[in-house]
């Protein structure tokens, strides 16, 4: 609690938003006026007391979809950057700590993926397994596994070279303790701070994806694909499609309101 | 002539305004145009606070609470940066204690020197430069005329620390402070630095503040000294008078701390551990050469020389964290694997080592139960009840409170506590031979000389076998039982302590002997004219 009344006033806004749309997301059944995909009027409908937010090309409800898309959006994001960081992490250490031919074959290999710019990697790689839910998870993980696995051999290979490390080997400890005990403690909030900003990026390609017509696909709502589907609006200078939009804007800056106050507390600055 | 600087109770804080950490205390301070003042304390005394208080500088996060700093007719406790800004470096100079740390590494030396010189408009670059050549010359720097157009990763760090006094003196300044100019140095690298400094600052006439915690080194260089201690004055007098005749008890009790002598090793010798032709190397460099010695059961073995001797490097080869090139290291007579993988768990659990920086050496993240909870398990088996008493035991052996210390975190530790927390992870393996490298070179005299005695106290009670590795040889003298002295990877002369002590063969021995600071007035000056003698011997040799 005390942690919580230390934070600047951006850091609150942006655990506000986060919470919010956690919220929103685990109880979308419950808070929703009407289905994900239920078609509820005409299509385009202006905003009424009906319906808040209009109606999309469809005619299905814009408000329920908005809410049902932090659900899937969301939920997917953080799925995925977890996937992300507990390999990535996992894989940088052990690299750091064995150096030699096991951190060339890795890093060489993270490389490779890092060459290829990651939009053009994911619609190459998706192309292949097929646009899935799952699929996607899995391309958007491994290539943003490359960046964790960077971030965390790095960071470990300056703990590594501490005394400590040494006579926790001269005692004879495993692997599993050395990268559990010694060395990710003092590597985690680099790694917090990390997944927090990496988190964002997911979020971001996942909109991205589905904003291309690969990502999460129709009639599954998410704000990506609601921008898309409901572009053609703009033209009509109606401002329902930036809805999403922002609502994909907020939660960035929100995640890195957050971040900034984790990063300024783990590099151990006062005030 | 007035005083250049006053100082009149001072007052530093630190943290919040209602319940702040004092720095300083009621802190006066008098400095004559030309005088040397050394100001002397343990760590956390407050005489780096007070040094760079005489700059009318603070760290971050620091206040001046109150009191005067008088330069010259201004008070720099209330000038504005503006006017601070116009005496740093023009009039007020500082020399910090690491001089690799404070060279920006991407320019030449003699730029930076330039660049003082140039921004308070006293020279232009041209003028700066042959400046900078003649007061290079004056350090004795090698090559003087060349040396400013190098990198700063290209000159030793005596030659750097040098290199920062010239630079400190380009402006002329009035007054230079000098933080622990000489504490990561050498002691042979020491002297020459000294002897520079000392020239340089009688031929100007400056004034200067001459902060360290080696009482032996402040005896050479200052007229009058000032003992600190928790952010107050302990004691001001001049150097032969503060030496002859310290007034308060604290400041006797620092000159006693050089009076340490283990009793002489008794019974026969028999080499429990032997090395037998060892050489080493990183890439082409060769750090060890064809070593071969044996370390007494019970007995303490010094092994010395400078930076770059190899003696860090026997220390790995030893423990296994790296493997020899050629020779080989045998335990009882079992030669040990040179790879620490493929070492019993029993050769692991004999061999243990403690090392020189405390900080690195223990996990931050860990509690100092965490820390000495796990070798216990590792090495004993024990658990439960016997495990948590264990604990206890060697908290009491290092002499720790276990109810005070067992749930602190590391970083809450002092100094001196972590070192000790080290110790005792050493003793949870209940090894026979413990390697200390340089484990006291990085604490001060009085913390020193406690983990000093505890290791003694250990040796006496458990029967431990120690290497211990120094460049210090006030250290090798208060606790080694038989020295080893290398250079360049080699052995150059061993022996029982008083033998090298008292009879040394070999020049080199000679010269580093030579080198420790004493307390005497004439030592820096013997010391140096010693110093070049032996050198042009060891080079006719």
């Amino acid at each position: 609690m005390t942690l919580l009344r230390t934070a600047p006033p951006t850091a609150l806004f942006g655990l506000l938003v986060l919470a919010a749309t956690l919220v929103l997301g685990l109880f979308a059944p419950l808070i929703a006026p009407y289905g994900e995909t239920e078609i509820v009027g005409g299509e385009y409908l202006p905003w009424s007391a009906e319906h808040p937010l209009g109606t999309d090309n469809l005619g299905r409800d814009m408000l329920s979809r908005m809410i049902y898309g932090a659900r899937n959006t969301v939920g997917l994001a953080l799925l995925t950057t977890g996937i992300a960081f507990s390999i990535g992490a996992a894989l940088g250490m052990f690299a750091a700590l064995r150096g030699g031919w096991i951190d060339q074959a890795l890093s060489r290999a993270v490389d490779v993926i890092m060459a290829v710019p990651p939009l053009i990697l994911a619609l190459m790689l998706l192309a292949i397994v097929g646009p899935s839910i799952p699929n996607m998870v899995g391309v958007i993980a491994v290539i943003y596994l490359a960046p964790v696995y960077r971030l965390s051999r790095a960071a470990a290979m300056n703990v590594v070279a501490l005394d400590f490390i040494g006579a926790a080997q001269l005692r004879g400890e495993g692997t599993i303790w050395l990268l559990r005990r010694e060395i990710l403690p003092n590597i985690s909030s680099t790694l917090v701070a990390e997944a927090g900003l990496r988190f964002c990026f997911v979020f971001l390609f996942i909109a991205a994806l589905s904003f291309l017509g690969i990502g999460i696909q129709p009639p599954t709502a998410d704000w990506g694909s609601m921008v898309k589907e409901n572009a053609t609006l703009i033209t009509f200078g109606d401002v329902t499609p930036l809805i999403p939009a922002g609502a994909i804007a907020l939660l960035t800056v929100s995640i890195n309101f957050i971040v900034d106050w984790m990063l300024h507390r783990a590099s151990g600055l006062k005030s | 002539m007035g005083n250049l600087l006053t100082i009149r109770d001072l007052r530093l804080e630190a943290g919040s305004r209602s319940a702040p950490t004092v720095i300083l205390e009621g802190l006066d301070l008098d400095l004559d145009r030309g005088e040397v003042l050394g100001l002397v304390g343990e760590s956390g005394a407050g005489k780096s606070s007070a040094g760079l208080a005489a700059m009318g500088f603070v760290r971050d996060g620091v206040r001046i609470a109150g009191g005067r700093i008088d330069f010259d007719g201004t008070d720099l406790a209330r000038a504005p940066q503006r006017t601070l800004r116009r005496l740093h470096g023009r009039r007020i100079a500082y020399v910090a204690q690491s001089a690799a740390a404070s060279f920006n590494p991407a320019h030449r030396l003699i730029d930076q020197f330039a660049e003082g010189p140039i921004l308070h408009g006293t020279a232009d670059a041209a003028t700066a430069q042959a400046d900078a050549r003649a007061l290079y010359r004056q350090m004795q720097l090698p090559d003087p005329d060349e040396i400013g157009f190098r990198y700063p990763h290209e000159v030793s760090g005596g030659q750097l620390q040098r290199a920062m006094t010239a630079m400190a003196m380009a402006c002329r300044p009035d007054l230079i402070i000098f933080d622990e100019p000489t504490t990561a140095l050498d002691v042979t690298t020491q002297i020459e630095v000294l002897g520079a400094m000392r020239d340089i600052t009688e031929r100007f006439g400056t004034a200067a503040i001459y902060i360290t915690h080696d009482l032996a080194v402040v005896s050479q260089m200052a007229d009058r000294i000032t003992v600190m201690r928790h952010g107050r004055e302990v004691e001001t007098a001049p150097t032969r008078r503060m030496l002859d005749a310290p007034q308060q008890d604290y400041t006797r009790s620092l000159w006693a701390v050089r009076s340490i002598r283990k009793p002489e090793a008794t019974g026969p010798a028999e080499p429990v551990l032997t090395l037998d032709g060892v050489s080493a190397h990183y890439r082409d460099f060769k750090a060890l050469d064809d070593i071969s010695f044996g370390l007494c059961r019970g007995r303490t073995t010094a092994v010395v020389g400078e930076s770059g001797s190899g003696k860090s490097t026997l220390a790995k080869v030893i423990a296994g964290l790296m493997p020899p090139g050629a020779g080989r290291v045998a335990w009882d007579g079992t030669p040990l694997a040179g790879h620490h993988d493929r070492r019993t768990k029993d050769q692991l659990r004999q061999v243990q080592m403690i090392y020189q920086m405390a900080d690195t050496a223990l996990n931050p993240r860990h509690t100092v139960r965490e820390t000495l909870d796990r070798p216990v398990a590792f090495f004993t088996g024990l658990s439960g009840k016997a495990r948590r008493a264990r604990v206890r035991e060697l908290m009491e052996l290092i002499e720790l409170d276990p109810d005070a210390f067992l749930d602190r975190r590391i970083p809450e530790l002092s100094g001196g506590q972590k070192q000790r927390i080290g110790i005792a992870r050493a003793l949870a393996a209940e090894p026979r031979f413990i390697i200390c490298d340089e484990i006291t070179s990085a604490l001060d005299q009085i913390v020193a000389e406690g983990i000093l005695k505890l290791l003694i106290r250990l040796q006496r009670d458990l029967g431990l076998t120690y290497m211990f590795i120094t460049h210090d040889l006030a250290t090798v003298e208060a606790i080694a039982d038989e020295v080893v002295v290398m250079k360049e990877g080699r052995i150059v002369e061993s022996g029982p302590r008083a033998q090298i002590f008292d009879a040394p063969r070999q020049a080199y021995t000679r010269r580093l002997l030579a080198s420790v600071p004493q307390m005497d007035a004439g030592w820096l000056d013997r010391a140096r004219r010693d110093a070049a003698r032996a050198r042009s011997a060891e080079t006719a040799a």
